[in-house]
């Protein structure tokens, strides 16, 4: 996973550089492409229905990647840009767009996020992982409580994070929309989707359910390593 | 209990032929809703500077106050929906009343384009909200939209006297994520114009 993440990244780095027609020519309705989901639409039947699998990737990502390519079609220098940096570089984007971008750029990271993390059994973090959250939050379990506050409070759309710094220290947000620690030049390692769509079919109002059993598809290996590229300074979104 | 959530005016069930099934209803009005009456119950029982207030002034007062924004965000979510029922109907949608639809013709050119506005309002809404048709301050009327439990009133742009909400709840098992579907539909099959048009009368 970190492989194909890595080298994803490598080929995001090379558009910075390489003519922008060339990158047309490869994915015409670039340069950002909806990632295929990493496992069957049912690998997170534990806590997520196939269908709303289905419609959140098929439908709401795919519709915020080609919002978009929509957004940054007029502006090659954007359109060249690696995702992580437009969105820490939101200011500098041009006005007429700057909204959509931060809207669709940051649910397409968010998303993108989000499906890398799923598709395990859940269970527990172990490692430095570990004991990185003992040491930030006193235990997993207050851990556990902290990001369902968080995740069961956000008003309206929006997303819980667990951000984490260079040098390994965690910390819970809570954002609007599709707004992201990205936007502040931060990086998330874990994010819970709370906007309505995530999980409306199979909880109805019930939000703080979806929360709670939302854990048991988390994939700890998969975040372990993104925990491990934060603290290498390669992870990305 | 200063606050108490209103009964619909129409059967859970009624609107499910005009595209709004009964479960939808039955969770928008006695889940949803509820639940914001609820939580603003609570706000009030703690705070004796809420008591004695109406939901207008709640809603006014805690408007822009990140120190209140819980009690805004379920006092301007109890007014929406307060207004929101009473705009649909079994059956409804179909043909203005007269004076409603001439003062659409003379704000917004057309029907059409008065629908079109409102649809677009309600579809670039990000996130949840609510998409309005209000009387401005200078009597014209005007589109316009609110994030999450905000409202015309709150942010003093005019008198309210349409409102969808574009929260993905009220459209979500009826429509998925097609809530432009969701939009035309609503003005097709589910507005209560003549309730419209006696809020204009108001106004």
């Amino acid at each position: 996973m970190i492989a194909r993440r890595t080298a994803l990244l490598a080929a995001g780095a090379s558009l910075l550089i390489a003519p922008r027609a060339l990158a047309q020519a490869a994915a015409p309705s670039g340069p950002f492409t909806l990632p295929p989901l990493p496992y069957a639409a049912s690998a997170n039947e534990a806590a997520i229905d196939a269908q709303t699998m289905e419609i959140h990737h098929g439908r709401h990502h795919a519709a915020y990647v080609a919002n978009l390519n929509a957004a940054v079609a007029p502006h090659s220098q954007v359109a060249a840009m690696p995702l992580e940096q437009i969105l820490a570089r939101l200011a500098e984007m041009p006005e007429g767009v700057r909204t959509a971008i931060r809207n669709n750029g940051g649910g397409h990271a968010n998303h993108a996020m989000f499906w890398s993390i799923m598709g395990g059994r859940g269970g527990e973090p172990s490692g430095e992982l570990a004991t990185a959250i003992a040491r930030d939050f006193g235990s997993v379990a207050t851990f556990r409580e902290q990001f369902e506050r968080a995740s069961t409070t956000v008003f309206g759309s929006g997303w819980a994070f667990v951000t984490v710094t260079r040098d390994g220290t965690l910390a819970i947000a809570q954002k609007p929309n599709q707004d992201t620690p990205l936007m502040e030049g931060g990086r998330v390692l874990l994010g819970n989707d709370v906007w309505e769509h995530a999980y409306y079919l199979r909880y109805q109002n019930r939000r703080a359910d979806y929360v709670r059993n939302w854990w048991t598809v988390l994939d700890w290996e998969k975040i372990g390593a993104r925990y491990a590229s934060a603290k290498a300074g390669t992870l990305t979104i | 209990m200063a606050f108490t959530l209103p009964s619909l005016p129409y059967a859970h069930g009624a609107l499910a032929e005009s595209g709004m099934c009964q479960e939808t209803l039955e969770l928008h009005h006695g889940k949803h809703h509820q639940a914001y009456v609820t939580a603003l119950n609570g706000f009030v029982e703690k705070d004796a500077n809420l008591q004695g207030k109406s939901l207008e002034e709640i809603v006014k007062m805690s408007y822009g106050k990140p120190d209140m924004a819980g009690v805004f965000n379920n006092a301007g979510q109890h007014w929406n929906h307060n207004l929101f029922w009473p705009c649909m109907k079994p059956n409804g949608g179909g043909a203005l009343p007269g004076k409603l639809e001439a003062k659409i013709t003379s704000d917004f050119g057309s029907l059409d384009k008065f629908k079109d506005a409102f649809k677009q309002a309600g579809a670039t809404q990000f996130g949840s909200g609510w998409a309005w048709l209000v009387v401005g301050k200078d009597g014209k009327l005007a589109t316009a939209k609110t994030p999450n439990g905000s409202n015309p009133l709150a942010e003093g742009t005019g008198t309210a006297i349409l409102g969808v909400d574009v929260w993905e709840h009220s459209y979500y098992l009826d429509f998925r994520n097609r809530r432009p579907d969701y939009l035309t539909n609503f003005l097709e099959k589910l507005v209560n114009w003549e309730y419209v048009d006696s809020l204009l009368a108001k106004a």
